[in-house]
C-alpha cells in the first residue's frame, strides 16, 4: 500500500514537472484534504531539480569550460624565462657593443646555415660597422651584374646597397644540406617567435646534455625543450669560447648567446633606436600638454564648482496674487 | 602693463607680424626642444649608443 503510493506519488512529480499550473491546483486540493500532504514528494521535487541545474551546469562547463588547447605541453614547448633585457626598456638603445658582438657571432656561427637575407651592408654603417669595414665585408661576396650588351650576366664584388648573401642557393639546397629540415632566415627571427629574445635566448641555451628519460627524440633530430614539439633538427652550436671577441669580452655561451639575440633583435627591429628617441620627445610634450589642459579646465571650472546657489523666497509683500 | 603693450604692439598687432612671429618661435622652439631631449637620450643612453663607440673602430682604420 505504502509502496504504491510512494509510487504514485513520484509520478505526480514527473506529471507536475510537465504542467505545473494544473498540478499547483490538484496539490492544493489534496494538500487541504491532508492525508498524502508530505513533504516527501517536495523532497524529490526539490532534489529533481537540484539535481537538473547542477546537471545542465556542468554539461554546460564540459561544453565551454576548460581551455581547449590544440597542442599539448610539449607541442606547445617550455615557456622561454623573461630575462631583463636592458634594450627592451622605454628609454634604453641598443648596446652597440653588444651587437658588434653579436654581429660576430651571426658572421662565424650562424651564417653557416641560416640566412639574413633582409639586412643591406648599408644598414650596418654607423650602427655597428664603419664605412670601411662595412664596404670590405660587402667585397667580399660575388653578386650578378646586370646584363651586358651581349646579355651576359657577371659577376661583380659586393657594394654597400647589396643585402647580405644567403648561404645556400635557394630553399631546396638548405633543406638537401640540412638533412630535410630548412634553416629559417633570422632577419625577423625576434618578432616572428613567441617570447621573441627570451625564446631565442631560451633555444640557444636550452640544450640539456642529454634527453631527459622517456623523451622521444626524432633520427637525426636533438632534443631542446623550448622548441616546439622538443625535436629540433638544429644542434647545439654555442659552445664556451666558440668565438673571439676583439673587444675582450669572454665568449661564454651565455654571452654568445645574448649578444646574438640582441643582434637579431636589432636585425628585426633597426629602427628602434630613433622610435624610442621620439617617443621620449613625445611622451613629455604630451605629458606638459595634459597638465596644462588639465589646469586650464580647473581655472574655468572654479568659479563653477566654488559658488553656491541660494533662493531668496519672494517676500508676500512682492507677490501678486491672481484676483 | 606698458611692455605688454609694446609687445603687442610689436608682435601681435599686425597679421604679418603676428605669422612671422608664430612662425620663428615654431622653429627656435623646435630646434631647442630637439637639442635638449637629445642631449637628455646621450645621457640615459651614455656609452651605448654608436657614436660612443665609433673611436675605438675609427682610430683602427686610421692605421691602415
Amino acid at each position: 500500500m505504502f509502496a504504491r503510493s510512494g509510487l504514485r506519488s513520484t509520478q505526480r512529480v514527473f506529471a507536475g514537472a510537465r504542467n505545473g499550473a494544473i498540478n499547483v491546483t490538484k496539490r492544493a486540493a489534496s494538500t487541504s484534504s491532508g492525508a498524502e500532504a508530505s513533504p516527501v514528494r517536495l523532497n524529490i521535487a526539490a532534489a529533481a531539480s537540484t539535481a537538473v541545474a547542477i546537471g545542465s551546469i556542468a554539461w554546460y562547463y564540459h561544453l565551454y569550460g576548460p581551455t581547449a588547447h590544440a597542442m599539448t605541453p610539449a607541442e606547445e614547448g617550455l615557456h622561454a624565462t623573461k630575462y631583463p633585457w636592458v634594450h627592451q626598456q622605454w628609454f634604453k638603445t641598443f648596446d652597440h657593443q653588444a651587437l658588434r658582438r653579436g654581429f660576430q657571432v651571426y658572421r662565424e656561427v650562424c651564417a653557416a646555415c641560416h640566412s639574413l637575407q633582409r639586412v643591406p651592408y648599408r644598414a650596418f654603417v654607423g650602427t655597428i660597422l664603419t664605412v670601411d669595414e662595412a664596404k670590405a665585408m660587402a667585397e667580399e661576396n660575388e653578386y650578378d651584374t646586370e646584363p651586358n650588351d651581349q646579355g651576359e650576366i657577371e659577376k661583380r664584388p659586393g657594394k654597400l646597397s647589396d643585402y647580405l648573401p644567403a648561404p645556400y642557393k635557394n630553399d631546396e639546397a638548405a633543406r638537401f644540406a640540412n638533412n630535410g629540415a630548412l634553416p629559417p632566415d633570422l632577419s625577423l627571427m625576434v618578432k616572428a617567435r613567441h617570447g621573441g629574445c627570451d625564446y631565442i635566448f631560451s633555444l640557444l641555451t636550452g640544450y640539456p646534455d642529454e634527453p631527459p628519460a622517456g623523451a622521444q627524440v626524432g633520427a637525426g633530430l636533438n632534443f631542446n625543450p623550448y622548441f616546439p614539439g622538443t625535436g629540433i633538427a638544429m644542434a647545439r652550436v654555442l659552445y664556451d669560447d666558440l668565438v673571439d671577441y676583439e673587444d675582450g669580452t669572454r665568449a661564454s655561451t651565455s654571452q654568445m648567446a645574448k649578444d646574438v639575440t640582441e643582434f637579431l633583435n636589432w636585425a628585426a627591429e633597426p629602427e628602434m633606436d630613433d622610435r624610442k628617441r621620439t617617443g621620449l620627445k613625445v611622451l613629455v610634450v604630451t605629458s606638459i600638454l595634459f597638465a596644462a589642459t588639465v589646469w586650464v579646465k580647473r581655472y574655468k571650472w572654479a568659479y563653477l564648482k566654488s559658488r553656491k546657489i541660494a533662493y531668496a523666497p519672494p517676500k508676500d509683500a512682492n507677490v501678486q496674487h491672481r484676483q | 602693463m606698458a611692455q605688454l603693450g609694446t609687445v603687442y604692439n610689436l608682435f601681435f598687432r599686425r597679421n604679418y607680424a603676428m605669422l612671422a612671429t608664430v612662425f620663428t618661435t615654431a622653429f627656435a622652439w623646435e630646434m631647442l626642444y630637439d637639442n635638449t631631449m637629445n642631449k637628455v637620450w646621450d645621457n640615459i643612453n651614455k656609452g651605448r649608443q654608436w657614436k660612443d663607440i665609433r673611436q675605438k673602430y675609427i682610430q683602427g682604420a686610421d692605421d691602415e
